[in-house]
């Protein structure tokens, strides 16, 4: 079977608003540019994000992207790449006008300027008094910034192939990345696309998780690629997680349910934080609060049938409270749970909400790894950005409104240092068959006939076993026994099978794909955190609860081949200023 | 068999093809941008999507052709889709999920 192929100077594969804005550059500079995305791309993950974007404008309080880099810095216990870090906190503000005049309908103050919200781990001069940093657009910052990028890109003619499902990247003998192998969901037919650069934007994995607030397309795609690729995955033992979502569904109760006066209760009714937190009790941080709830869920005092979860009480607050300043949990529990939250309790369980680690990159979005001369040699022709790519500049976790930030600022440094590679590389490197087996062996493999387990089964194992030993309790027994179970599931995969073997609007087909991809990155991230030997961030370890910066203040890198852990160290020189070493993290 | 088992053309031999594949087109179309539209709308193609007369199943497929935000206010309850059929809609879907 011949394979038909297109070429174009960039592809970028996911249309959220990394891959948005990157293609936005490049298609405005009159590059041919594609856009592969499995969903329409208005339908990305991106426009879920309500929050905001960070950026030192000070049209609130005083403000300056200095403060804004050592909030950064500090919330990432240390570990995030200050240089990255500097450029991330400078390029913000042109970001955000670049935006606002691309037309983002931002929130805006009496006087016309962008209005500024204030949120947590964000301080004036250092560690000073609160500062308001986060640009909205009331409370649908993510919808308008990507239908605002992807009409743009319209505009601009991107070409969009919407609904194509990326296979795996092809890679030359010298390590090149010539494109991607991707199939077109409708048809089931396939497509090489040859470009010259090639940026993965795919987002994040909370799939990999029972319980979490991403959406059933974060499956970990383009991470699993460059992990096929060869190319390592960086921090992923860093995942963050809110300690309510709703039990069996994942969706975030926010924590300003428990600011409220809402409070944990275990199966015998006891509000158990008082055990672990005598004094912030149900406002202790949400690694302690967390770990509480399953802590009481492991040792049998969980609620329900199943006593897989804990309750949220609110009842006593009244309707008043509870439904006046609660109405987004007030909608959540009524359409979901049939329940009102002023009079029964919610079934609560942590929920996985993202994903600090990922394909390592340098600040132009580069991908880097590590090879002959290095830790960090660029590999040709690839690029990564948002929340699949790993900078650093969350390091161990992510402030609220660096996200987007994040999104916005590398998928711009993506297009602008491909607009650069492709005017230095403007012919496309030779492509042979041979290039393309790996590729094609991945996807042959799913349609081998007989009997096996269903997809569907397979992944609700992997799921619960990701929860179980890799999510907010981890030690060492815990992790060693996930690893354990998790390369015997990933055995299970080899002898799954599916059963529908038509071509067209196949989903199963894409379901098992994307199992593949949830196991390579389950892997990553449980091998990872069965590695780091101390509490840093978003990854706590009970039988190492302090931070170690002597050992362990460093990067860690997991290979797909041989399931292997290297590590390299941390770039703790800014660009410009002087570097912010590491003290304890204190709020 | 369970409900999404029912749609499922591997696992249900009865079920009638033209409806198999539409389910699976659809199936991709209920994959959105936000986890509550996937529960609510997939739960709802399990579950409900089946006993939609004709008209109503016109409707469903325009139904997702909106924004995810627009369905996102509509399903929780936030705002109120302009035409009959549409309201109607929103009910079913959330009735689907409680059920």
């Amino acid at each position: 079977m011949t394979i038909p192929h297109r070429k174009f100077d960039a592809l970028i594969i996911g249309a959220g608003g990394a891959g948005l804005n990157a293609a936005l550059r490049l298609a405005s500079a009159d590059l041919r540019v594609a856009v592969v995305s499995k969903v329409f791309p208005t339908r990305s993950h991106t426009v879920a994000a309500q929050g905001g974007v960070n950026a030192a404008l000070a049209n609130v309080f005083p403000d300056d992207w200095h403060w804004h880099m050592f909030d950064t810095v500090k919330g990432s216990d240390y570990l995030g790449d200050q240089d990255a870090i500097e450029y991330m906190c400078r390029e913000a503000i042109p970001t955000v006008y670049e935006l606002e005049h691309a037309g983002v309908p931002f929130s805006r103050l009496d006087d016309g300027t962008i209005y500024q919200r204030a949120f947590g781990g964000q301080s004036q001069n250092f560690g000073g008094d609160q500062a308001a940093r986060t640009c909205a657009a009331a409370d649908r910052t993510g919808h308008a910034i990507l239908h605002t990028l992807y009409q743009q890109n319209v505009r601009a003619r991107t070409h969009f192939f919407d609904e194509f499902f990326a296979i795996d990247l092809i890679r030359d003998e010298e390590g090149a990345v010539l494109g991607a192998l991707v199939l077109e969901i409708e048809t089931g037919a396939t497509l090489v696309i040859e470009a010259k650069a090639t940026l993965i934007a795919t987002g994040g994995y909370g799939q990999v998780f029972r319980t979490t607030t991403n959406a059933f397309i974060n499956t970990g795609d383009g991470m699993a690629m460059a992990l096929r690729a060869g190319v390592p995955l960086m921090d992923m033992e860093f995942y963050q997680f809110h300690p309510t979502g709703v039990a069996g569904k994942g969706m975030l109760i926010t924590e300003g349910a428990r600011g409220e006066g809402g409070y944990l209760i275990n199966g015998d009714g006891e509000r158990f934080m008082e055990r672990y937190a005598p004094r912030a009790l149900d406002l202790a941080s949400r690694d302690v609060v967390a770990r509480s709830m399953v802590t009481e869920i492991r040792e049998g005092r969980g609620c329900g049938p199943n006593k897989d979860h804990v309750m949220l009480k609110l009842d006593h607050l009244g309707a008043e409270v509870v439904h006046h300043r609660l109405p987004g949990i007030t909608d959540i529990c009524r359409v979901f749970l049939g329940i009102d939250p002023a009079k029964a309790p919610i079934p609560v369980f942590p929920t996985a909400h993202y994903a600090m680690g990922g394909i390592p990159t340098d600040r132009f979005a580069r991908v880097v790894a590590p090879a002959r001369h290095g830790p960090e040699e660029v590999v040709p022709g690839l690029y990564a950005a948002g929340e699949c790519a790993c900078v650093s500049v969350h390091g161990a976790n992510r402030l609220g409104g660096n996200s987007l930030l994040d999104i916005l600022v590398f998928g711009r440094a993506a297009g602008t240092d491909i607009l650069q590679y492709v005017a230095e590389n403007p012919n496309h490197r030779p492509l042979r068959e041979a290039d393309l087996e790996p590729a094609v062996t991945r996807l042959a493999r799913w349609e081998r006939k007989g009997e096996g387990e269903t997809v569907a089964a397979v992944k609700a194992d992997l799921r619960k076993l990701m929860e179980d030993h890799c999510g907010v309790f981890r030690d060492d027994d815990t992790m060693a026994v996930g690893v354990e179970k998790l390369k015997a599931l990933r055995e299970r995969v080899e002898h799954a099978r599916l059963k529908d073997q038509s071509p067209t609007f196949n989903t199963a087909r894409i379901e098992a794909l994307e199992l593949d991809n949830l196991v390579d990155v389950g892997m990553a991230t449980l091998m990872s955190a069965h590695a780091r030997q101390e509490s840093r961030g978003a990854h706590s370890r009970i039988d190492h609860p302090a931070r170690d910066d002597e050992r362990w203040m460093k990067h860690s890198l997991y290979s797909r081949d041989g399931d292997r852990m290297d590590f390299k160290p941390v770039r703790t020189k800014p660009l410009t200023v002087e570097s912010f070493p590491p003290k304890a993290r204190v709020y | 068999m369970d409900r999404a088992d029912r749609l499922d053309p591997s696992l249900n031999p009865k079920l009638d093809p033209s409806l198999a594949a539409e389910v699976s087109r659809l199936r991709w179309q209920c994959r959105r941008g936000m986890l509550e539209l996937d529960l609510l709308l997939n739960r709802f193609l399990d579950a409900g999507f089946v006993e939609l007369d004709p008209a109503g199943r016109t409707d469903f497929v325009r139904f997702l052709g909106y924004q995810d935000q627009i369905i996102h206010d509509w399903l929780m309850g936030r705002a109120v889709p302009a035409d009959a059929p549409l309201r109607r809609l929103v009910v079913r879907i959330q009735q689907a999920m409680r059920a």
